[in-house]
């Protein structure tokens, strides 16, 4: 079965929101209607938005540091706000794990957005209907476009690659050797909801070298201690020999 | 949770008429077995259908204005499965059908004995009709109960209490208002209601006090660490993402002060428990109407806003992520 998902590297990550704009670009002008957004350069700027990115302080000043998180649909492999749907506009293909929601069967009760413990699904306020991150389902599958671009927005724009996009069931795909190889975790794996998405952990770069690496044990200048000096009297080879 | 004056409505609207119907159904089986004498049976059973119906109508017309369309509410029939708000949403139409036809059984007087014999029971045909209308109504306060107590992270609403709180509720507005309205059309059974409402109002007020102790005393699974996966003691957000708010900060905060937070669940616990029950007394005692009508209009007030407490006080965790603009 394929489950297809992100998976965010957060110790590349630098907070840029160049994916939350590139969604709501993308996302914007699909075929499934416009996303609201209502004075967006003017006082109270609202509207709704597949993906956002959150920052957070880490530790006590002066040892702080910045964690900028983006926060879309994790496609959750038990989804709780699919069997709470009293329509079934909201589901979970079975094809590839997408968890969508019907637009045009959705009647706005906002109940699956009660039962998403992350937040990920926000209300349109025009169309009145339950909108969350798609994986740019008309993308990923759109075979006029190069096969480099089928994938979400977010992770084509991302411009330092923090974003990684993929199967998770596939044990020899580039997110599942991420997830394996470099601590991927799941937000709020308390709730048994078991996101598709993926983070990837800060990693410090460190290089452990230990004493004995700097100096070698077998340097041959060491052995012999103070270089053997040229004795100035003596010929040299060239003095005595000839060609 | 914020919450939506549409579902406040539709809840306690739907739970007066529910008990009012119990009510009905309780009377009538006393009298069926001759442990009260109904003299006037018809306009009683009858209006009391009728009110129970404009009861359920009215809370069913709050709902529509929770949704965001609709006219398409008629989906939302589709996944009784899986979603107890489907299941609500069948229920409810089912158990007005049942309050109708009960009324209708008694406008018509049109009550064979379909067990045969005149003898014990009289009024058999709707007394039957009656008794299935009150599984339907236990039916429909289990399903609107679970809609809430079915979300496991929505910690406050997760308990059997839900469910007990939103039974005993309903049935004690319903009992106070068939109080009233046993105090206009067959005054012998006033204070065979009068006893319930006070009996039920009692427990309710024993359950509604366990849910608040439970309530105060709850260990959030969630937290900053296992929201962003960071293990650090000290995570202070920055931005949410957005300035000028979303649906995420709208739906989910109440927004209220602490102040007005805590007066809400005194007026609350005040205007539901002691107040009615004053008046319901005052009323039997001297049995002038006007205090059985303030009795159900207080406990009808308080419970607008026990279930305005009830939606402010759940704290759903995605209000992790909303911290700090």
């Amino acid at each position: 079965m394929t489950q297809l998902a992100l998976v965010i590297d957060l110790n590349v990550c630098v907070g840029c929101h160049a994916c939350v704009t590139s969604c709501k670009q993308w996302n914007t002008s699909g075929p499934a209607g416009f996303m609201s957004d209502d004075n967006p350069y003017d006082k109270d700027p609202n509207g709704t938005f597949f993906n956002r990115v959150q920052s957070f302080e880490i530790g006590e000043f002066p040892k702080t540091e910045m964690v900028h998180f983006p926060k879309s649909c994790l496609h959750c492999e038990d989804p709780p706000c699919v069997p709470v749907c009293p329509t079934g506009a909201s589901y979970k293909r079975e094809e590839d794990g997408i968890v969508l929601v019907d637009y045009d069967k959705c009647i706005g009760c906002k109940y699956c957005s009660w039962a998403c413990p992350y937040g990920a699904r926000e209300l349109d306020e025009h169309q009145k209907v339950m909108k969350k991150c798609t994986l740019c389902v008309d993308r990923i599958y759109d075979e006029t476009l190069p096969e480099a671009e089928r994938k979400p927005a977010c992770v084509l724009a991302c411009p330092t690659s923090a974003r990684l996009f993929g199967d998770v069931h596939d044990p020899d795909s580039q997110v599942s050797t991420a997830i394996r190889e470099e601590g991927g975790y799941a937000l709020m794996p308390e709730w048994g909801t078991k996101p598709a998405n993926h983070y990837l952990p800060r990693r410090k770069q460190h290089i452990k070298i230990h004493e004995d690496e700097l100096i070698r044990a077998d340097n041959p200048l060491k052995k012999e201690g103070v270089k053997p000096r040229t004795i100035i009297d003596e010929p040299t080879l060239d003095d005595i020999t000839s060609w | 949770m914020h919450p939506a004056f549409s579902v406040i409505f539709l809840t306690t609207l739907i739970g007066a008429g529910q008990g009012l119907f119990l009510a009905l159904v309780t009377g009538q089986s006393y009298a069926a077995v001759g442990l009260v004498n109904v003299t006037n049976p018809n306009e009683f059973y009858t209006y009391g259908s009728i009110v129970a119906i404009l009861f359920l109508i009215a809370g069913l017309g709050a709902s529509f204005f929770h949704l965001g369309r609709p006219e398409r509410a008629w989906r939302s029939a589709a996944r009784w499965r899986t979603s107890w708000l489907s299941r609500e949403v069948i229920v409810l139409p089912i158990f007005m059908s049942m309050v109708f036809a009960y009324g209708l059984l008694h406008y018509f007087n049109w009550d064979p004995n379909i067990l045969g014999a005149e003898q014990p029971l009289q009024g058999q045909l709707s007394l039957f009709i009656g008794i299935i209308g009150a599984v339907v109504c236990f039916a429909l306060f289990l399903s609107t109960g679970m809609i809430y107590a079915c979300m496991k992270f929505l910690q406050e609403w997760y308990t059997p209490l839900t469910v007990i709180n939103y039974t005993l509720l309903g049935s004690a507005s319903g009992f106070m208002l068939a109080t009233l309205h046993a105090a206009i059309y067959e005054p012998g059974l006033t204070s065979l209601y009068g006893v319930w409402a006070t009996i039920i109002t009692l427990v309710a007020l024993l359950t509604r006090l366990a849910s608040l102790y439970r309530n105060a005393r709850i260990k959030y699974k969630s937290s900053m660490q296992s929201a962003i996966g960071v293990r650090h003691n000290n995570i202070d957000q920055k931005a949410m993402g957005m300035m000028g708010g979303s649906f995420n900060t709208r739906e989910f905060f109440h927004g209220a002060s602490p102040f007005w937070f805590r007066s809400i669940r005194w007026t609350f616990l005040i205007m539901t428990f002691p107040v009615p029950l004053a008046f319901l007394w005052a009323g039997l005692e001297t049995g002038i109407q006007v205090f059985l009508l303030l009795a159900f209009i207080s406990q009808y007030l308080g419970l607008i806003a026990e279930r305005w407490f009830f939606f402010a006080q759940a704290n759903h965790p995605q209000n992790i992520y909303y911290q700090a603009i």
